[in-house]
């Protein structure tokens, strides 16, 4: 069988994952950097994601006019994210354009000028974005249960950042920042789609190979302690909808655990798709938690989520709750089915339909080179590309009895932080 | 590096099969085995344009309400069916149109012509089911108003479309929803669904013929002998002078606002120029010119771009932008100068250049998936584009001359009669 993928590392350290997929003549390029929220003390809330916002602000070779015309002209598909434990470059092109986009990156790495205008007008936009979040009142509630969850661990704050910090961080904060973290030795570059693996490897080391290695810092470790109680907490805001976010505190992407929790979340709130592009996911209409919320007409809507992170993060369900009803009622409702699937032992057959679900989404996802190439790089953010590959292996091999094991540990009350968003009306 | 693809990528006539079914249904279909999946989408000329006045939403609710329980399937068991293969359906409601739209495992084909063929017939609208989708409904529209970019848009609607059915909003208002029975879903529904108009398209790994069967075994022998013709649309009166209205949202940390005018149809002749002037204007890198000025050199909003919609009857070209009250005038100051500049000198050979490469080099990427192509396949019935459009399209889009760009934004934005809506505190 031919491989699937080719790794190497560079002279500097930078990893490289290949993958050629000849379907469609796209290349998709992905440029992963071990930084995000989580590296952000307090005062510095938001210097990733400004980081990755002075990046797309040119270079000498790519001056910023030039930069977003030069991938949009060829047809490319561009973008970055920040995220708590990464922050990621992407662009999709068409097969014969790719080149650009390595060239891109490459510059980009090292030499982003920062210029001091730039900056004074990113801020006001950046500020737009979190003014704009803040416009919803899911975002209002999800930041005050993550900040309830983490006293010590860096995750206490949105990747977006506090205004008081967006409002004062200067130039060469940014700057200090950018240079301290974009490095080969703290880079993973993956590329998946049309192209040859040799061609592609040697284009990659030319162009990457001469940028030095340097000491990278260390990263904030401070654990998060033993949560000693269930907090709970209101969200005031506009608006006439409830809405209620329950967090617990969930094992880190590479515990063996997170695949029952993976089991658990599938029965509960339905089964979650990786895939972030294209290839879609199916709906949770027959999952425990839509059964026992909204089908008894307590709840609108219910949906979970467990996320991939370095660190033990949380497994959170949020739930739109009916007009008519009141959140303590629907609090009763999710704890009797959480307090069920702790207790009752589920059946083989039911882990059996999540896998075989997760096995479609899985085969999904390959309609989309984008989202194979994100898979190469991301996985590699919290554990390494075999997490991706060996998932649907892990999944079929969790039994009820684990899956009962890690409700019993993760999902108590007392591991948790309910939140609710109680609406004030609409001011009128 | 070298694309080691097949040249053609791109769907033409020799790799779409377009057929009719015994009861005049169209379907589309072209295979792509690069996947296991399989997408089946549609629509059928049942959408808010048949609403009554006092009932908004009629159609909506009716399109949502199809897969509540069917003669065969109650709720529970349709979603079973699904969900344990891990496929996807929903149904919307639109202006003129209901879609629908779904994937599943290519094996899973039959299921879901099915499941769709099950929904569009015999739905039942259980009472108790349709109960609990008023909850959502009237939820989701309790959120709707909440909304800043959502208001805005429905705001501008309004103005630019008084009198006209294209003003009035598909999800209905709560109170017109409150006043739909469980009755009138079923009595709409008797009456519009039918497979007079239906399109139905089949994309992935599924042979087109062994398409066209199944779909002619599950839905072939659908009949509803009365359905009566689309409404036909009135004449729209353009606007007279500049119009301005603003909505107040109660403690948000943003506006929305909205700028613009009525814009071409789908099937205008000068849609092409339109588009790609549209590119020019607030698409193209980062949101074109609109982007360049309201973004990028005065930092006034996360986003900012222009969007032309242009469907069957006439469209809207808007410029639309998310920022902090207080830079509400600012914003819109800059973006009226950014038209008014727009239509009084032609676009640069250069900047049409870029558009032009931009929308032929992405054609790949947008047809990537099966989504993507079903999606182009439902346009070219829709819009009477012909098979060979997409061969065709870089002519098409490299015919536009600078000239035609103006032309065509002169003759839809009159920076003195711009519609402007703003939603926030």
């Amino acid at each position: 069988m031919k491989k699937a993928f080719t790794e190497a590392t560079l002279s500097n350290g930078l990893k490289v994952l290949l993958k050629e997929i000849h379907t469609a003549p796209l290349v998709s390029s992905w440029l992963w950097y071990r930084v995000g929220s989580r590296d952000e003390p307090t005062g510095r809330t938001g210097i990733s994601h400004w980081v990755e916002h002075m990046q797309f602000k040119g270079t000498p070779q790519f001056p910023a006019s030039v930069l977003d015309k030069a991938i949009s002209r060829d047809g490319g598909m561009w973008n970055a994210f920040t995220y708590m434990d990464w922050t990621t470059y992407f662009e999709t092109m068409p097969a014969d354009k790719i080149d650009l986009a390595l060239r891109l990156e490459a510059d980009r790495m090292t030499a982003s000028l920062f210029d001091e205008k730039e900056v004074a007008s990113e801020r006001t936009v950046i500020i737009s974005e979190r003014e704009g979040s803040e416009n919803e009142p899911l975002f209002r509630l999800g930041e005050a249960v993550q900040h309830a969850a983490f006293r010590v661990h860096p995750y206490h704050h949105e990747v977006i950042g506090d205004l008081a910090d967006l409002q004062t961080m200067t130039r060469d904060d940014l700057y200090r920042h950018y240079r301290a973290f974009y490095v080969p030795n703290n880079a993973v570059m993956a590329v998946a789609g049309d192209f040859g693996t040799g061609d592609m490897l040697r284009r990659i080391r030319e162009l990457y190979e001469p940028i030095p290695a340097a000491p990278v810092p260390p990263r904030l470790a401070r654990p998060e302690p033993e949560a000693g109680g269930e907090h709970r907490l209101t969200v005031e805001g506009p608006g006439e909808t409830t809405y209620i976010q329950v967090s617990y505190r969930a094992p880190a992407a590479r515990h063996p655990d997170f695949f029952a929790m993976t089991v658990l979340d599938s029965l509960l709130a339905g089964p979650s798709s990786l895939n972030m592009f294209g290839g879609g996911g199916t709906s949770n209409k027959t999952s425990r938690l839509y059964c026992a919320l909204v089908d008894a007409e307590l709840a609108v809507s219910v949906n979970g989520g467990l996320i991939s992170t370095i660190d033990p993060f949380l497994y959170t369900l949020t739930i739109t709750v009916h007009p008519e009803r009141k959140p303590a009622e629907v609090l009763e409702a999710l704890d009797k089915e959480i307090s069920r699937i702790r207790e009752e032992r589920v059946s083989e057959q039911e882990i059996a339909r999540a896998v075989k679900q997760a096995r479609a989404l899985f085969a999904y996802g390959s309609e989309s080179v984008t989202n194979q190439a994100f898979w190469l790089g991301h996985a590699e953010m919290f554990d390494t590309y075999n997490w991706f590959l060996t998932y649907l292996d892990k999944l079929a091999k969790i039994t009820p009895a684990q899956v009962q094991e890690a409700a019993q540990k993760y999902l108590r009350p007392q591991n948790r932080v309910a939140g609710i968003y109680l609406p004030t009306g609409d001011g009128k | 590096m070298k694309p080691n693809s097949t040249p053609h990528s791109l769907p033409g006539p020799e790799d779409v099969t377009r057929a009719t079914l015994s009861n005049g249904i169209t379907v589309m279909a072209r295979s792509n085995f690069n996947s296991p999946s399989v997408v089946v989408g549609g629509h059928l000329p049942c959408g808010s344009l048949f609403d009554p006045p006092d009932k908004l939403g009629l159609a909506d609710f009716t399109a949502l309400a199809l897969m509540r329980g069917t003669e065969k399937y109650n709720f529970q068991q349709l979603y079973d069916l699904l969900e344990s293969n891990a496929a996807s359906l929903g149904f919307s409601g639109g202006t003129h149109t209901a879609g629908f739209s779904s994937h599943a495992l290519a094996e899973d084909l039959p299921l879901l012509l099915d499941l769709i063929a099950e929904s569009l017939a015999h739905p039942l609208f259980p009472p108790d089911e349709i109960g609990r989708l008023r909850a959502q409904l009237m939820t989701r529209l309790a959120i709707r108003a909440q909304d800043t970019a959502e208001m805005a848009d429905l705001t501008f609607d309004q103005i630019i479309f008084e009198g006209h059915p294209y003003a009035l909003p598909e999800d209905g208002w709560p109170e017109t929803i409150q006043a739909i029975t469980r009755d009138d879903l079923a009595k709409f529904h008797a009456v519009h669904y039918g497979p007079q108009g239906m399109v139905v398209a089949i994309v992935g790994a599924v042979n087109p013929q062994r398409a066209v069967e199944e779909a002619e075994k599950h839905l072939g022998g659908w009949k509803n002998p009365n359905q009566p013709a689309p409404p036909a649309l009135p004449e729209l009166k353009p606007l007279e002078s500049a119009a301005r209205r603003k909505v107040t949202i109660p403690g948000k940390a943003q506006s929305d606002l909205v700028i613009g005018a009525v814009g071409p149809t789908r099937k205008a002749p000068e849609y092409m120029a339109a588009a790609l002037g549209n590119s020019v204007l607030g698409q193209f890198g980062l949101g074109g010119r609109i982007g360049d000025i309201v973004r990028e050199k005065s930092g006034l909003a996360y986003y900012a771009s222009s969007n032309l919609n242009a469907g069957v009857g006439p469209g809207s070209w808007t410029v639309g932008a998310g920022v902090n009250p207080k830079n509400v005038e600012k914003t819109i100051d800059l973006v009226v100068q950014e038209i008014r500049r727009f239509v009084r000198r032609a676009v640069s050979p250069e900047e049409l250049a870029d558009s032009q490469s931009n929308f032929v080099g992405r054609l790949p990427l947008s047809l990537e998936s099966n989504a993507g192509v079903m999606n182009a396949l439902l346009s070219i019935e829709r819009y009477d584009l012909g098979l060979d459009y997409y061969r065709r399209y870089p002519v098409l889009v490299r015919a536009v001359t600078p000239a035609q760009v103006l032309e065509t934004a002169r003759r839809y934005l009159d920076p003195d009669k711009l519609a402007i809506a703003v939603a926030g505190p």
